[in-house]
């Protein structure tokens, strides 16, 4: 059982518009009203790469800073781990398009925006964090894959870390192939020992028994974590939402292939 | 561990390549690519079957990775180990920037001219997906173990070493697969052409007319244990990794260095050595006129002028996602040879640049030996092998 403390949580997606608003429809106090997720360049970024950014860089520095400020952290000092089970799916799919065309010229600055790193060379330069990083990707699993590597760095490295998670829809023709619920993003501070801001604590273990990984109640929210890979985290951060609201400790299962789950006891802090 | 590269398919092949200045550069006849440039590729691919019951992962990422896998006795010694621990105390870490997307190139061209949908052979989930390289590999040793990829540009197979050491240490894993592949597409060779670092000739790391990188393929795999308190005389060990990052530039490395010198620190600080510990250090050198210029001053910085360095892409081109792997086990197996390798194309040195860097090769014992991977996004790693004490 590896231990880790959480400072803060934060989330973007289709009717879920930061942890303030959102908690209280993951806690399943409030009814879940689905609407587009609005993604906007971070105003952390410097004017040229904030004209720059794309979708995945917007989505996961939007979710990175809103739990970076609720953790009261300066992101110098803290580590990250992004995970996605994609490079940036425009970016992807405007480079294919033009490689296919009689004129395969592609721009610099899309080029350098389609590495599955992007948003982690923009957090890095908005930040001026010179921590280590990590850019994860397991398709359908990116969100378990993260969880496992910030666990372990905190735990084994004694660092904080912050989890930041997002996945959105391709498009035509790879939305076809591959589609994917919305645009969706959530993000996670993790602390090795708990400080002040601790909320919750999280004890997870690797376990091969076979049990059911943990669903939503509301069937589009269901949906959203069945149709999107950062979405697989919904049904933790709905037991954080329960136990930020003074409730008591609750399991979550969440699948990780073939034949494992990570089983998270999510508790108060102590 | 086994590698493949443009050198050839093997320790053997790479060491005698290094041994005789045998380098894997020539000119590019990849697919319809009409750069005037050299790359790295790696002879027979086309010729690479994946076993009948995998034949759905089919694409040249997994083929190159497949071509590794069977070298060295690498899938021997996995199946071993999984005797030894069980399938599902082995994980699967492994790096790629571009996974399979040459499939999904191919597919694009053959689009439906009406509708637009992608030819039903496209299988995304099995070649383009980023983490199907894992997903291959793990399926195809028959582990269990959590497999994910890391895609930090061409940091990343340097970076899962100290992702793998870290699941080790949290009792996740008893072993953990390492390594990685990435192949040629058109992607990165229009890219890095649009980006104004794509060299004409033969890429010449650290020469005063350098003019950019030859792009490569490669693929590597290692399997990293526990360390035996009593280890078997001759074992290399991890001694430490460090990561950073830049915070400069989305493709362009800090001037002065500091990530890359903060990811050495960092590595040496995990190891418990100093800067004179090192007696070689494999360097990311891709040749073009900043990043070398930014290494020289980080190994400068840390090391002084006397500490031996030397890139060995002009030997097997910038293999990008695989540079980590392929250039760890080079180091390794240089380690183990007690051969510091040179470096084939370079022929006047930069006056500007102060690293004692090799052109020729030099030969001794060593002990310890450092190998750099530095990446698009300011990613930095550096790891430390040596003998086990």
């Amino acid at each position: 059982m590896i231990r880790v403390f959480v400072e803060a949580v934060s989330l973007l997606g289709p009717g879920l518009a930061g942890w303030d608003e959102a908690s209280a429809v993951l806690a399943g106090l409030r009814p879940y009203a689905p609407a587009p997720a609005v993604l906007t360049a971070s105003p952390l970024l410097p004017p040229a790469e904030r004209r720059r950014s794309v979708p995945t860089v917007r989505l996961a520095m939007a979710v990175g800073a809103e739990a970076m400020e609720r953790a009261g952290r300066d992101p110098e000092t803290v580590a990250t781990v992004f995970a996605s089970s994609s490079g940036d799916p425009d970016t992807l799919h405007t480079i294919l398009e033009t490689l296919a065309s009689d004129e395969p010229e592609i721009s610099p600055t899309r080029f350098h925006n389609s590495v599955h790193n992007a948003p982690a060379g923009y957090w890095s330069i908005a930040t001026r964090s010179r921590q280590p990083s990590a850019s994860l990707s397991s398709h359908d699993e990116s969100f378990q894959a993260g969880l496992l590597e910030a666990v372990t760095q905190v735990a084994t490295a004694g660092w904080t870390v912050a989890l930041i998670a997002y996945d959105l829809p391709y498009p035509e023709p790879l939305n076809s192939v591959r589609p994917i619920a919305g645009a969706f993003g959530t993000a996670l501070v993790l602390t090795p020992q708990p400080t002040g801001r601790s909320f919750a604590r999280l004890d997870l273990t690797l376990d091969r028994t076979d049990m059911p990984a943990t669903r939503m109640a509301d069937a589009a929210l269901e949906a959203l974590r069945a149709g999107n890979p950062a979405g697989r985290a919904l049904p933790l951060l709905g037991a954080l939402a329960r136990v930020a609201s003074g409730d008591g400790a609750e399991t979550v299962v969440l699948d990780l292939p073939p034949g494992s789950h990570l089983v998270l006891q999510v508790g108060p802090p102590c | 561990m086994s590698i493949v590269s443009s050198l050839g398919a093997g320790q053997d092949a790479t060491l005698d390549a290094l041994r005789t200045g045998r380098g894997g550069l020539k000119p590019c006849r990849f697919e319809t690519v009409t750069l005037d440039t050299h790359i790295g590729e790696v002879a027979g691919l086309d010729g690479v079957r994946l076993p009948d019951r995998l034949a759905g992962y089919d694409c040249r990422n997994n083929r190159l990775a497949e071509l590794a896998l069977c070298q060295d006795g690498f899938d021997t010694a996995v199946a071993a180990a999984r005797e030894r621990y069980g399938a599902h105390r082995i994980g699967v870490l492994l790096g790629t920037s571009t996974s399979g997307i040459l499939s999904a190139e191919l597919a694009y061209r053959q689009r439906d001219k009406d509708t637009g949908a992608l030819p039903s052979a496209f299988s995304f989930a099995t070649t383009h997906s980023t983490g199907s390289l894992a997903e291959f590999v793990r399926v195809r040793l028959g582990l269990e173990g959590p497999a994910f990829v890391s895609s930090s540009a061409c940091a990343t197979t340097s970076k899962v070493f100290a992702s793998a050491a870290r699941m080790v240490a949290a009792g996740l894993c008893d072993a953990v697969v390492v390594g990685g592949a990435d192949s040629l597409c058109l992607t990165t060779l229009y890219g890095f052409h649009s980006l104004e670092l794509v060299s004409p000739t033969p890429c010449r790391p650290f020469d005063a007319d350098r003019r950019g990188v030859s792009l490569g393929e490669g693929a590597g795999f290692a399997l990293l244990e526990r360390a035996d308190p009593r280890p078997a005389p001759g074992t290399v060990h991890l001694l430490g990794a460090g990561e950073s990052s830049d915070a400069h530039h989305m493709s362009t490395p800090h001037p002065e260095g500091l990530g890359a010198r903060l990811a050495m620190e960092r590595a040496l600080t995990a190891a418990g050595l100093e800067p004179g510990d090192i007696d070689y250090v494999n360097l990311h050198g891709t040749a073009t006129t900043y990043g070398d210029a930014a290494e020289d001053r980080a190994i400068t910085g840390l090391f002084g002028t006397r500490t031996p360095v030397s890139s060995t892409k002009g030997y097997t081109g910038h293999t990008l996602g695989a540079a980590g792997i392929v250039e760890a086990i080079i180091s390794v197996l240089t380690l183990r040879a007690g051969l510091i390798p040179g470096s084939p194309q370079t022929r006047t040195l930069d006056p500007a640049l102060r690293s004692r860097y090799l052109q020729a090769n030099e030969t001794g014992r060593m002990d310890r030996v450092m190998t750099n991977s530095f990446g698009f996004g300011g990613s930095n790693s550096a790891l430390v092998f040596g003998w086990a004490a």
